[in-house]
């Protein structure tokens, strides 16, 4: 008694062969069909906005005629910016996660802080928005200012940059640990000088790409406040300022009156993107030029 | 107790009387008192009760598993690094009790060296590396540190391998280079005593025998504990012997007398391959 | 023996006596190291704070609107009128505007993020695998105010010109672009859970002659469940969050409704509106973006939880 018909297993095999190979293609173009679309919009931002970059328009105030308007105001913003939330994440970030990897105890307070970042890290980032609306701008009365913006960022991409520098942390071997402890290294000059500097490339790297984050989020700074109309440019941390993304946004928006505007926004945009580029080639580099492997 | 003539400049190091080394019992650097070490709930050591001799060399056996990594890290209180470790029992190094609170881990630490299965070098240039002791103890001036990692370097036979290139970074050395750098960090703070867990076992043969003889010149001066799963190479190097199973010590004696008239069988079974 | 000719500048001082002299600032040097683990307590402790500061904010505003606006009427009126003469505030409109991007995203992450996972994990090779996956990633890298401006001045007048009774603003653009946006984060995830299926099972399946697509679909995807699952959660939380992309796009007109075509607020963008708007401190318009915000807090949260206990299960089972 045969259960099995070899010869209609073996027709049905050329069919499920030829479903395979078509479904093969079917997924590699579905792969790919996200990256068309990143080429069109980036083929398109540029071809639109790569005309209005010129000296002026980098260098430039802002001004309500599309010819004469320039981004030197929202570039400076941008970079403040940067300044406070490099400030504030290197420093709580490398140091909670110095605690959470070294120091503290694996038990109820460890898994509460570990839980409630893993949280952090999913919330919307317009309600760090209104958090720093409330906290920063009216409660302390920092106003829209650098300051406000840079801490409502910080806490923003802490979460990633503790994360990360955790990852950082776990990966160097314990073995570089018992060495130092064995030549009667404290805990605290092990991790000072064996273990952060052997952590720190990765954990550069993963609070520069947290950074490029920070600088592209949009949300928290349209809750904050912060204004796209402003012609002085900031000089220090209590200055009001604009940033590169409030531009984009209200060039966006008012391109329905003056036409011109969405082209200041896409040559606006290609300045971001060149930030990022940059910012994530440094990343890149560090990562590949200092990080160490075991 | 005499200042023990020097056999190089480095003077004055009160040192205990180490002539008539063949008629002396040599005295003992560390003696254990019932030992007892858990990690959480299982027991690794048990009753142990050894006495290690100074400026001699002390080799550690037995079957994999059966705590001689887990007594070699008592002896400087690495173990110390696992939280769910718990001891009893004391330990006497040079007549004071390193397992009680106010001996400080950092300074036993400085006199008790250790030198690792794994070469270990930090990831950073090889004077760094030797110099990293050193400095942390607080010494930061330049012509010192040279000095020290030179001699450092000499006395672990790596000095002339590495000395145009001590800029560079020490993952760049072979394997037993590594290894050999490893304990010329290990002599840069001058430990009484050195430790070394399985140093061999994950070098070639020829690193292997440069080791073994760095080794045997190293306990003029210091006094070395090592783990070895090699049965010749404990056979080669080492004075007296101690048989580990199960986290108890069966057998510690003479190395020769250990390797050919074993007094408990268990011993025997265990050179002669017939377990573990 | 070499040792003998080292010179030693330090005549008569060794290693040691240096290194105890030193020992003179030990007890400062301890009250360091116990200084030290209380000093980064502290950091780490920054951000339990500020879960307490978003949580204390969040509510206690909300509370204020809550005793001027009822409970009944912002969870059930259709009707969302902030700023009229006899306002009401309605949160449905937001919900359906929320929940139709949501829902068109996930129309097109869901799929796609799946076959590009499937493909990735089972058909490429390390190599290409290696070069598509950072690549895919990029998208997700794009700020999200790019991909607003994208819909807003590429992909509404490429629609209206197929299907012009579409508005100026609408729903349809932005959940577009969104779902290509967390492409990258469903494909990632879920790559990640068939990744860890053990090639056991895999060989199990070509053992009996079974096809890639057949071992995919029959053997790898049930396997690795509820990791897929977990990440169309953490991506569906993502796409109610999102802000930049619908504020542009879809306009603010607080219609309840569920025809794409339409111009709709999302409870994002109605935050977006009122908090870049000049409503005063303290009147009701201003409250409410706290009720709304407790609203998206709660919802994303519950869907974070949500995946983290779908992932965790399948965790469990290799
Ligand atoms: N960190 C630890 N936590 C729990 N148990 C441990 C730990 N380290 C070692 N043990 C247990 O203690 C016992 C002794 O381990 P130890 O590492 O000292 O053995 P060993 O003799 O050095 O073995 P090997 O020859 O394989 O290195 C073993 O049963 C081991 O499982
Ligand atoms: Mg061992």
């Amino acid at each position: 008694m045969q259960y099995i018909d070899r010869l209609q297993v073996r027709k049905r095999i050329n069919f499920r062969l030829r479903l395979n190979s078509i479904l093969k293609y079917v997924f590699l173009g579905a792969t790919l069909s996200g990256l068309v679309v990143l080429a069109i919009l980036l083929i398109r931002t540029v071809s639109q906005g790569f005309a209005w970059i010129d000296w002026n328009f980098i260098t430039g105030h802002l001004s309500m005629d599309p010819e004469k308007a320039g981004i030197m105001g929202a570039i400076l913003g941008t970079f403040w910016l940067m300044l406070v939330v490099v400030f504030f994440t290197l420093f709580l970030g490398m140091g909670a996660a110095i605690y959470l990897e070294l120091y503290a105890k694996k038990g109820r307070i460890h898994s509460l802080i570990q839980t409630n970042i893993a949280n952090l890290a999913g919330v919307p980032s317009i309600v760090y928005g209104i958090l720093g609306l409330t906290v920063f701008v009216r409660l302390m009365d920092f106003g829209s200012t650098v300051l406000a913006g840079g801490l409502t960022l910080s806490l923003l991409v802490l979460p990633i940059v503790i994360v990360s520098s955790q990852e950082a942390l776990r990966a160097v071997p314990q073995t570089l640990g018992e060495a130092s402890y064995g030549l009667g290294a404290s805990k605290w000059q092990t991790i000072k000088s064996i273990i952060l500097p052997t952590a720190l490339p990765s954990i550069l790297t993963g609070s520069i790409l947290a950074l490029s984050r920070a600088i592209g989020e949009t949300a928290p700074l349209v809750v904050l406040g912060i204004p796209a109309l402003l012609i002085p440019f900031p000089g220090g941390f209590m200055d009001r300022f604009t940033a590169l993304p409030m531009q984009i946004y209200y060039w966006t928006l008012d391109a329905a009156l003056v036409e011109e505007y969405a082209n200041l926004a896409a040559a606006s945009i290609i300045i971001l993107l060149l930030m990022l580029f940059i910012l994530n080639s440094i990343a890149i580099y560090i990562r590949n030029k200092f990080q160490h492997r075991f | 107790m005499a200042v023990q003539t020097q056999l190089y400049a480095v003077p004055a190091i009160e040192k205990k009387e180490s002539k008539n080394k063949n008629e002396v019992e040599k005295e003992s650097i560390f003696e254990t008192k019932s030992l007892n070490l858990w990690y959480g709930e299982t027991q690794a050591l048990k009753n142990i009760d050894l006495k290690i001799p100074e400026k001699s060399i002390t080799a550690i056996i037995g079957p994999s598993g059966c705590g001689k990594s887990t007594f070699i890290k008592t002896l400087n209180r690495m173990v110390e690094l696992i939280p769910s470790v718990q001891t009893k029992g004391d330990i006497h190094y040079k007549g004071s009790n390193i397992l009680s609170k106010d001996y400080s881990a950092e300074a036993l630490r400085t006199d008790v060296g250790m030198v690792f299965q794994k070469p270990n070098p930090f990831p950073k240039s090889i004077y760094d590396n030797v110099a990293y002791g050193p400095r942390i103890h607080g010494i930061k001036k330049k012509s010192i540190l040279d000095d020290i990692v030179e001699k450092s370097l000499k006395d672990a036979f790596i000095w002339d391998e590495v000395k145009d290139r001590l800029k560079e970074n020490a993952f760049g050395l072979s394997g037993g280079q590594q290894q050999r750098l490893c304990i010329a960090r290990c002599l840069a703070i001058e430990p009484e005593v050195i430790l070394m867990d399985e140093p061999t076992s994950a070098l070639d043969p020829i690193s292997t025998t440069k080791v073994e003889e760095l080794i045997q010149s190293l306990k003029k001066q210091y006094s070395i504990v090592i783990v070895t799963h090699n049965m010749q190479q404990a056979a080669r190097i080492s004075d007296q012997t101690a048989f580990f199973l199960n986290g108890e010590v069966v057998e510690f004696g003479k190395t020769e007398e250990l390797f050919t008239e074993p007094k408990d069988s268990r011993t025997m079974d265990y050179i002669n391959g017939r377990f573990g | 023996m070499t040792t003998k000719n080292v010179s030693v500048s330090t005549a008569n001082l060794s290693t040691k006596q240096l290194m105890n002299e030193k020992k003179s600032a030990a007890s400062i040097k301890n009250v360091f190291e116990k200084m030290v683990p209380a000093v980064l307590f502290l950091f780490a402790a920054v951000s339990v704070l500020t879960t307490i500061a978003i949580l204390y904010t969040l509510i206690t505003e909300a509370v204020h609107f809550f005793q001027r606006v009822s409970f009944t009427e912002f969870f059930t009126s259709t009707n969302l009128k902030p700023l009229s003469q006899n306002p009401s505030f309605g949160l449905l409109p937001l919900l359906s505007g929320t929940l139709l991007s949501t829902i068109i995203a996930m129309v097109v992450a869901g799929p796609i993020g799946l076959m590009a996972a499937i493909y990735l994990s089972e058909y490429a090779s390390d190599r290409v695998r290696k070069l598509l996956k950072p690549m895919l990633e990029l998208l997700a890298g794009i700020p999200t105010i790019v991909y607003g401006f994208f819909a807003f001045t590429f992909v509404t007048p490429l629609l209206r010109s197929i299907w012009p009774e579409i508005e100026l603003t609408n729903i349809l653009s932005p959940g577009l672009v969104m779902g290509i946006m967390i492409i990258p984060m469903v494909a990632s995830l879920s790559e990640d859970a068939m990744n860890s299926v053990p090639n056991t099972m895999r060989e199990g399946a070509y053992g009996l002659g079974a096809t890639k697509l057949e071992t995919a679909i029959k053997v790898v995807i049930p396997a690795a469940i509820s990791g897929i699952v977990a990440s169309f959660v953490l991506a569906i939380s993502r796409a109610i969050g999102e802000t930049m992309i619908v504020t542009i796009a879809s306009g603010s007109t607080k219609n309840f409704s569920f025809d794409v075509t339409e111009s709709m607020q999302t409870m994002t963008a109605y935050i977006v509106e009122v908090s870049s708007g000049d409503a005063a401190a303290g009147t009701t318009v201003y409250y409410s973006i706290y009720a709304v915000a407790l609203t998206l807090f709660t919802m994303t949260f519950l869907m974070n939880l949500l995946a983290k206990k779908i992932a965790r299960r399948f965790r469990e089972e290799y």
